[in-house]
């Protein structure tokens, strides 16, 4: 098989083999970057000189014989909202446009210690918000399955190069199906995490109470060893759990018996495209085939979601996006009258519209006079959503459904109309909204050729429940195989 | 009930207090930079206090602990979960241009503090104490531009609200010095005013009794003066603000109420010693208030409040009462010698040691705070052990040397570590109180001044003064060393033959 084809299993067992050097693969990530990347826009920078220095570092200390991380050697990219200390942490956002954070995310420190390879930080709406790539202040991503179609977001380019074999996997944020979106318009496997299962610290805060780092990969053992390094408890994160984290990996291919997969008639009404409904039904009918029993399942108050989510997720971005003022880093406009027009002008040209529109509906939820109204009240159907999630994890083990509504569309196709363009969302936003660990994995194809997801959702904390059981899905299909057809 | 606390004008001032209160805690509310003062701008910071992005605030359990003594301290209810609330508004001081803090759940709610008052005890209820993070300050003294110092950016605020039972200067003077005196008491701030560890803004108006109204009465218009830090702008702040809304009542008394004006903000100008007219606040504040999605509710069990219950001090009101009644000191020495904890403590030990109350007390106030003051420092800190300052007590008491040298005495104990009685000896300053050695320095004084023993004996109009005068002979004699005492007794026994 070629090189960059390879799984991150896959490679790391070539690597330790010695027939293979990290820096080789490494190069050749980077010259296939540089074929295809012009196209698909999948990175906004690349750190050539100092993965090329990982990989060599890596390379000596094994021919040393010295012991390893799981990862090691092993070329991945990351989302642009995670903070590294070299190069640029930009969100895709011009206000960030020069920022270099001094300090690395939790998840980079963790990549790092298991001694991973960093190609450079890929693509996603300004600031995580929206659900193309197209909001990014840098240039859209496409879709490699079809340069036409969009890759899906805000994670669009971390999907679109691990769908593209650009980079044997990277990490992502769901904020609202941030990960699991993009990923099932990708055909690449995407993991959102329980909330509190990843340390946030250097994670650039869109919407901090739905806010989630996970992975996308090629297939579910990736995800699971990925998980298994960026898993655990921080103390630099107040809300990350201090909970014992299991090996995601050591029973992954044990199917789970018996299982109770629940299905909520409310996933398959109007709005939903027929070709994803059907496949969305095939594969349950491959669980029933597996054993599963199928159990229909009431989400009452899944039409509140949406709503729910807009709210709370735009309040706390209001909040969480005041800090880019232009006083201390980040983009200043020129010779201000005085501090007011400051904040005034660097705001305005700094952010980009979608961003923008998001502040000023969360500016508007918070005030007082609409706090109750709004914000409040979307706090307290949030946590009936809660209770319905746990209602039906009393009958079921696992609840199925599609990822999104619709098969990836063209590009430019809903940007001007943002109403249209949030109910992308629609099947996502329950999991941040309930903080439960969801997942999105390739379960068939469009008429058109474009990629369709399934997505798995568990009890909180579950995640090893969740991977086994998107496992035996994987084990048995071969859509997680199929690539698209680069043009060069 | 209205009190009958009006003054010839038939008003009565109605002031609230609120008061922030920086703690002193090692490192910030929400990071590990250190909390301290003085240092060179924008050096006691980090990503959490610069409000950069991606990184997460983490709670200071100290300042938490802290807080909720003040707040035991103040007789609140200590509230068991609460959580922390953005308040949003920009500002270049204000990096996250949102401050983490305490909106509707504050850490301690209806508490109380009982102040002393021309001898009365005054009872001031507090809404609440709740705790937050400072702002940073803008820096206005550059060429050409104004500067931002972060490091006091994230370091734990107190903010204590009154209720307005506040209805003259003298009671804001006293809560406020209580408040400090509290705080210092407790340990969790130096409050030193210079540093800005205590910041004042009064919300006063002025209820003006008019028994023609069915409240029999009403309200001038609530002025808030925001940034207070110091006791003297406090002080005249309160007085101008009294005088003026009087004034202004009294040039519009249809007007000027508080059912016809909102609320206004004025600022203290420290120059021209008056307020100024800065705002209208129409509504309320428009600060977006949410819940804090970066850190966990607090909550509290049991075990936890008594372990902080465990570490309160005597408080100084009772500390006062205690004083008065233990040791029967009077009123202004036992307001001397409570101000501070550590003196009340350091005079504690010196009885511990053995002095007498009386005169520990007195020494403590005549020469220990003079000199604690000469050397900006305070009186337990000068040195001197209390055991040392009981031993110089009783040597005073039993006369061995008289009250002059031991004020010589304690200051020649701030250079040596030497004993007081051996000090005394090598100064020789012991009192000669041995008749014997006295006697003949007696007969020599009396044979010289035969008129002044005349005047002595003859018990007229002259005879106080004659004794003296020979008493003061005899101790320039014996080169101050004399008791006094023993001289009056061997005076009046060789003159009036009394024994
Ligand atoms: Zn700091």
């Amino acid at each position: 098989m070629e090189l960059h084809r390879l799984t991150i299993q896959q490679l790391a067992g070539e690597l330790a083999k010695g027939q293979l050097s990290s820096r080789q693969a490494t190069e050749h990530l980077f010259q296939r970057i540089e074929r295809h990347d012009p196209a698909i826009h999948g990175y906004l920078e690349l750190h050539q000189d100092a993965a090329l220095a990982q990989a060599d570092r890596i390379d000596k200390r094994r021919s040393k014989g010295e012991t390893l991380g799981p990862l090691a050697g092993v070329p991945l990219a990351i989302k642009d909202n995670i903070c590294i200390s070299h190069g640029r942490t930009t969100c895709a956002s011009k206000i960030l446009g020069n920022f270099q954070a001094p300090y690395e995310a939790h998840v980079v420190q963790a990549l790092n210690a298991a001694d991973a390879v960093i190609l450079g930080k890929t693509n996603l709406d300004e600031f995580a918000m929206g659900a193309s790539t197209e909001n990014s202040g840098f240039g859209v991503t496409r879709n490699p399955w079809n340069l036409q179609t969009v890759p899906g977001g805000s994670s669009g380019g971390s999907a679109a190069v691990v769908a593209a074999d650009l980079a044997y996997a990277a990490l992502g944020s769901d904020t609202g199906g941030s990960i699991r979106q993009p990923a099932a318009f990708c055909s690449v496997v995407g993991l959102k995490p329980t909330y509190g299962r990843v340390s946030r610290y250097g994670l650039v805060a869109f919407g901090s109470s739905l806010d989630q780092i996970g992975p996308i990969a090629k297939t579910i053992p990736d995800l699971a060893l990925l998980l298994n390094i960026i898993a655990g408890h921080d103390r630099r994160d107040s809300t990350s759990a201090d909970l014992e984290v299991g090996d995601y990996l050591a029973n992954l291919d044990k199917p789970v018996k018996p299982l109770r997969i629940g299905v909520a008639g409310e996933y398959f009404q109007e709005g939903l495209d027929k070709e994803i409904a059907q496949a969305v039904r095939q594969a349950l009918d491959f669980y029933a085939s597996l054993g599963a029993e199928i159990v229909d399942i009431s989400m009452p108050l899944n039409k509140y979601a949406l709503a729910v989510y807009y709210i709370v997720a735009t309040a706390e971005a209001s909040s969480n996006l005041a800090r880019y003022d232009g006083v201390r880093y980040g983009y200043r406009d020129k010779d201000p009258k005085d501090y007011i027009d400051m904040y005034y002008t660097s705001r305005a040209h700094g952010f980009g519209a979608e961003v923008k529109r998001r502040i000023m509906l969360g500016t508007y939820t918070l005030s007082a006079g609409y706090y109750d109204a709004y914000y409040l009240k979307a706090l307290k159907v949030r946590t009936l959503i809660r209770q319905d999630f746990d209602k039906a994890f009393e009958q079921v083990d696992c609840i199925a459904g599609p990822v999104t509504p619709t098969p990836p569309f063209r590009l430019g196709e809903k940007i001007d109309d943002p109403l249209t363009l949030y109910l992308s969302d629609v099947y996502t936003v329950m999991a941040n909204l309930t903080g439960l660990p969801a997942i999105s994995i390739p379960c068939g194809f469009s008429s058109a050729g474009l990629p369709i997801g399934l997505q798995l959702t568990t009890k909180a904390f579950s995640e090893e429940l969740l991977l086994r059981i998107a496992r035996m899905f994987e084990q048995a299909t071969d859509y997680h195989l199929q690539k698209p057809k680069l043009q060069s | 009930m209205i009190q009958k606390n009006v003054t010839s004008l038939g008003y009565r001032p109605t002031i609230g207090l609120e008061i922030h209160v920086e703690l002193s805690t090692a490192s910030k509310m929400f990071c590990a930079c250190p909390n301290h003062f003085g240092d060179p701008p924008n050096t006691n910071v980090c990503p959490v206090c610069l409000g950069m992005p991606g990184v997460l605030p983490t709670m200071n359990r100290q300042a938490y602990e802290y807080a909720v003594l003040m707040a035991l301290a103040l007789n609140c209810r200590i509230a068991e979960f609460t959580k922390w609330d953005r308040k949003g508004y920009y500002y270049p001081d204000l990096p996250k241009n949102y401050q983490i803090s305490q909106y509707d759940l504050p850490l301690g709610s209806d508490g109380y503090i009982d102040l002393l008052v021309n001898g009365q005890t005054k009872r001031i209820g507090i809404t609440r104490a709740h705790l937050e993070e400072d702002a940073g300050k803008n820096v206005h003294d550059l060429p050409d531009c104004t500067g931002v110092d972060l490091n006091r950016a994230g370091v734990p605020l107190l903010e204590i609200v009154s209720e307005p039972d506040l209805n003259c200067v003298e009671e804001v003077m006293a809560y406020a010095r209580s408040m400090r005196q509290l705080v210092r008491y407790l340990g969790i701030s130096q409050a030193n005013m210079q540093q800005g560890h205590m910041r004042f803004e009064p919300n006063i108006s002025l209820w003006i009794f008019d028994d023609s109204e069915p409240d029999g009465g009403h309200y001038t218009p609530i002025i808030e003066v925001k940034n207070l830090n110091s006791f003297r702008s406090l002080e005249r702040t309160v007085a101008f603000e009294i005088a003026r809304q009087a004034e202004e009542w009294q040039a519009d008394p249809h007007g000027y109420r508080m059912d016809k004006m909102s609320k206004q903000n004025r600022g203290w100008d420290d120059v021209r010693e008056v307020t100024v007219y800065q705002r209208h606040k129409e509504e309320a504040d428009e600060y977006r208030y949410f819940p804090e999605p970066d850190l966990l509710p607090v909550e509290i069990d049991d075990a936890w409040l008594e372990r902080i219950k465990a570490q309160l001090p005597e408080l100084p009101i009772a500390r006062y009462a205690r004083f008065r009644e233990e040791f029967g000191l009077d009123e202004k020495l036992t307001t001397l010698l409570t101000s501070e904890r550590t003196t009340a403590d350091y005079f504690e030990a010196v009885i511990q040691a053995g002095a007498s109350p009386r005169r520990a007390a007195n020494l403590i106030q005549s020469q220990g705070m003079r000199l604690a003051n000469e050397k900006g420092t305070d009186v337990a800190e000068l040195g001197i052990s209390p055991q040392r300052l009981a031993q110089l007590c009783k040597l005073t008491d039993d006369d061995t040397v008289s009250a002059s040298a031991a004020a010589t005495i304690f200051q020649a104990m701030l250079e040596s570590d030497a004993p007081p009685e051996k000090i005394a000896s090598e100064r020789n300053l012991m009192q000669v109180s041995d008749t014997s050695a006295l006697e003949s320095i007696v007969a020599q004084v009396l044979a010289d001044n035969a008129k002044a023993v005349a005047d002595y004996k003859s018990g007229g109009k002259k005879a106080k003064k004659a004794r003296s005068f020979l008493l003061g002979q005899v101790m320039q004699k014996s080169k101050g060393q004399a008791n006094p005492k023993v001289v009056g007794e061997l005076i009046d026994r060789e003159v009036l033959g009394q024994t």
